[in-house]
């Protein structure tokens, strides 16, 4: 078990709804970015003199441009139905974490300054006034809100906290007072192409060893093609993709499929990333520059189609996203949605029989698959509502014979986040990470013990890490998160391929003749 | 007492329909540059009328929450609904509506006399739920007690009129007739009336500077209100087609 210098919540059968604990995580709060960091995103390098003034000028600003922060910051009631809902707050207690109670973080100085009720009347309707300790407060809780928008499907006007915290970041990161983790990766995308930070070069060094790799497993030579112009599809992909385990082992499968349809397609080192932490930090601008490198290599290499591999909120932004920021798409080949995403690319292959799969090859294994929280509650796949939470389950299904469902109010648009995401996956915030990630823990322990799973599926880069990081602090084993692409790897025999089957055959047919 | 009546109500009509008027007017005006909906969302603009039906009618969301403060909100919520459908005998003179519109509301009206009690029964329920859940309690500011309290006491004096000491309502009804067509009738005298109608016109007053905005609000909830189609059709607002403009690829 990893050593933690907090408590680590202990499973048992079921998520008890906690006493309120005061100021439980209000110690909390990530590296603050460097003036560079900021700078590179056109913020202000540190907390500005006039922060006050600003703060609320960016506030009016903001209410001004989206209907959603306006009606949200005006319609809670505080029926207090989403206060049992946010899984940092089943794992922490601190009332902050409810969702309501972190709305209203925003929401007091939003009455305070901006309403008739907050001005005349504060004590009344809980207004109060705009402090530093109230940007620090901000900063941390505002911290410790991974955006997975489960708060919504429960309020009954539909209050995303997730818009709430975007929004607030929007404001701190306007007055110099950004976030370490989000505003260096945003740079790094802008600078080189990619989160990590991976140059060309290493990314032509990561796909020629991939494909190596393949062809040594497999007898065929699968390609990995890197900035290749005239290719049909252009795929984009989390950067994580290309090195971290078992991510990697998910961009060999998506390799595969894309082999195996008889497909041109090609990778890009300038658009090497299918993440935008653009939407972590609520800034529209910024979301729409990175979109719009995609936009460019796909004009630049001359693709007809783009796909995007496996990740959440990556999916969210090119989903319901990409088209209104990089849009329109009209130079690419209309018969397919753009973007595509790869999951529905496979889907579609092994519904039409394309693909050669061996499902026994995932014998070894019981899965379960754990929903995404911007992939249920945020996008689609597929033609109906809902795809996004079938047909994933609908590709292992097809390529596995073990598969259970976890407890039905864990899974499908009830999902809990993983715990890392919303630009909360840095060591940093390493103790929200754990405590957030109890309720899926417990949900996964419990059909663990219950129907045998041993592992479960993610799609996404971000719970892939964060599991990865995470099971052991729960006595669990970090090899027990997998990809889907990676369970499809498994299955799939690719053209040519000799199975072990064949080789057998081949040895007994050899001795047989001897 | 009439004349002090006549102006509270017309002075509290004023304020409800132009603050409501200007509260609609901006959330109508503000974008929604991004496509948010909370799905799984229908893909059709008649699939989103019928979830907000299902969210207006029947609290949808809330029945996945909490079974508690569903039981609670919707009772209050509908009997609230059912007494106005009762109270527009007191503004409405029948021969101004067309049969076919009036007719259901009559059918209807006989419930409106019970459905008070589910009114305030929700309201006492919501009440102990804000007094007895500590999540609940912490969230809540004087003003959430109020209201609550406010609502009680519109629907208390009410029922106490109905069921109590009868006020004369056909005075009552001449009475409000009659400031729709600015003659000013009498007002009977009775307690519990003037109390009921005293806070009516809090209510009315208060409305669009308070939470009570949630009943517009649904209406515009992005997360709610938006079609399920960005990939098929291209979302963009105004002051985001601007920043294309500034820079064509």
């Amino acid at each position: 078990m990893a050593k933690a210098k907090f408590d680590v919540p202990e499973l048992t059968e079921y998520v008890d709804v906690p006493a309120i604990a005061e100021g439980a995580m209000a110690h909390l709060s990530p590296f603050v970015a460097k003036p560079e960091n900021n700078t590179d995103l056109g913020f202000p390098g540190e907390l500005v003199d006039d922060w006050h003034d600003k703060t609320l000028e960016k506030l009016n600003d903001l209410r001004k441009r989206y209907r959603s922060l306006q009606v949200y910051l005006d319609a809670c009631v505080k029926c207090g139905s989403c206060t049992d809902k946010c899984h940092y707050f089943l794992g922490t207690a601190d009332p902050k974490n409810m969702p309501v109670a972190r709305q209203d973080l925003l929401r007091k100085v939003y009455r305070r300054y901006f309403t008739f009720a907050g001005k005349y009347f504060p004590k009344l309707v809980g207004a109060e006034d705009l402090t530093r300790e109230t940007l620090d407060e901000w900063y941390s809780y505002y911290h410790q809100c991974s955006q997975c928008r489960r708060c919504s499907v429960f309020c009954p006007y539909g209050i995303d906290t997730a818009e709430i915290s975007m929004a607030a970041r929007e404001i701190l990161d306007s007055i110099g007072y950004g976030q370490k983790y989000c505003n260096e990766i945003i740079a790094k995308v802008y600078k080189i192409g990619n989160n990590l930070g991976l140059p060309k070069g290493a990314l032509a060094d990561t796909l020629e060893g991939l494909e190596e790799d393949v062809e040594e497993e497999t007898g065929i030579a699968v390609k990995f093609p890197l900035d290749v112009k005239g290719a049909d599809i252009l795929l984009i992909t989390p950067s994580a993709d290309f090195f971290a385990e078992p991510h990697v082992d998910g961009l060999i499968g998506y390799g595969k499929v894309l082999h195996e349809a008889g497909v041109s397609w090609t990778l890009s080192s300038y658009a090497s990333e299918a993440a935008n932490f653009g939407m972590f930090i609520g800034s529209y601008e910024n979301m729409r520059r990175v979109s719009r490198r995609i936009r460019k290599v796909a004009l630049d290499l001359g693709v007809k189609r783009i796909v995007f591999g496996e990740c959440g909120h990556a999916w969210r932004v090119a989903y319901s996203f990409l088209n209104t920021l990089a849009g329109p798409f009209d130079f690419l080949d209309p018969d397919y949605p753009v973007p595509q995403h790869i999951m529905e690319f496979t889907w579609d292959q092994i519904q039409k029989g394309n693909l050669n799969i061996d499902k026994s090859a995932n014998d070894d294994m019981t899965l379960t698959f754990h929903d995404s929280c911007n992939v249920a509650r945020a996008t689609r796949m597929g033609d109906k509502p809902g795809g996004q939470i079938e047909i994933p389950r609908n590709v292992i299904k097809a390529v596995c014979n073990n598969y259970v469902d976890m407890h039905h109010e864990t899974i499908g648009e009830k999902t809990f986040c993983c715990g890392g995401g919303g630009g909360l996956l840095t060591d940093d915030l390493m103790e929200i990470r754990v405590k957030g990630a109890l309720p899926r823990m417990t949900a996964l322990k419990n059909v663990m013990e219950e129907e045998g799973v041993t592992h479960m599926a993610a799609i996404c880069a971000i719970c892939k890490s964060q599991f990865t990081k995470v099971l052991p602090y729960f006595g669990m084993d970090m090899d027990q998160i997998v990809c889907v692409h990676q369970l499809v790897s498994n299955a799939i025999i690719l053209t040519g391929q000799k199975t072990e089957d064949d080789a057998q055959e081949g040895e007994e047919a050899q001795e047989a003749e001897a | 007492m009439s004349f002090f009546f006549a102006m509270l109500f017309y002075v509290a009509a004023l304020i409800l329909v132009l603050g409501l008027a200007r509260k609609i007017f901006q959330y109508a005006w503000t974008p929604a540059p991004l496509k948010i909906p909370t799905t799984p969302a229908p893909v059709t603009r008649s699939g989103v009328v019928l979830r907000l039906f299902r969210e207006v009618v029947f609290f949808e969301s809330l029945f996945k929450s909490t079974k508690w403060t569903w039981i609670f909100g919707w009772m209050f919520h509908m009997g609230l609904f059912l007494v106005l459908l009762r109270h527009l005998r007191y503004f409405v003179d029948p021969a101004w509506v067309p049969t076919w519109v009036w007719l259901p509301i009559e059918l209807i009206q006989p419930f409106g006399i019970y459905a008070g009690f589910a009114m305030v029964v929700g309201l006492i329920g919501l009440f102990l739920r804000r007094i007895f859940v500590d999540r609940v309690r912490y969230i809540s500011a004087p003003s959430d007690y109020l209201w609550l309290i406010l609502l009680f006491f519109i629907g208390f004096s009410g029922l106490m009129m109905q069921f109590v000491s009868h006020t004369d309502i056909v005075m009552v009804k001449q009475y409000f007739t009659g400031l729709l067509t600015y003659s000013q009738g009498e007002l009977p005298v009775d307690f519990p009336l003037i109390v009921h109608l005293l806070l009516v016109a809090v209510l009315m007053i208060l409305f669009p500077f308070s939470k009570l905005l949630h009943v517009p609000g649904i209406f515009f909830s992005p997360s709610r209100n938006q079609v399920d189609n960005p990939r098929e059709k291209r979302h963009i607002a105004r002051w985001a087609k601007a920043l294309d403009k500034q820079e064509t690829n």
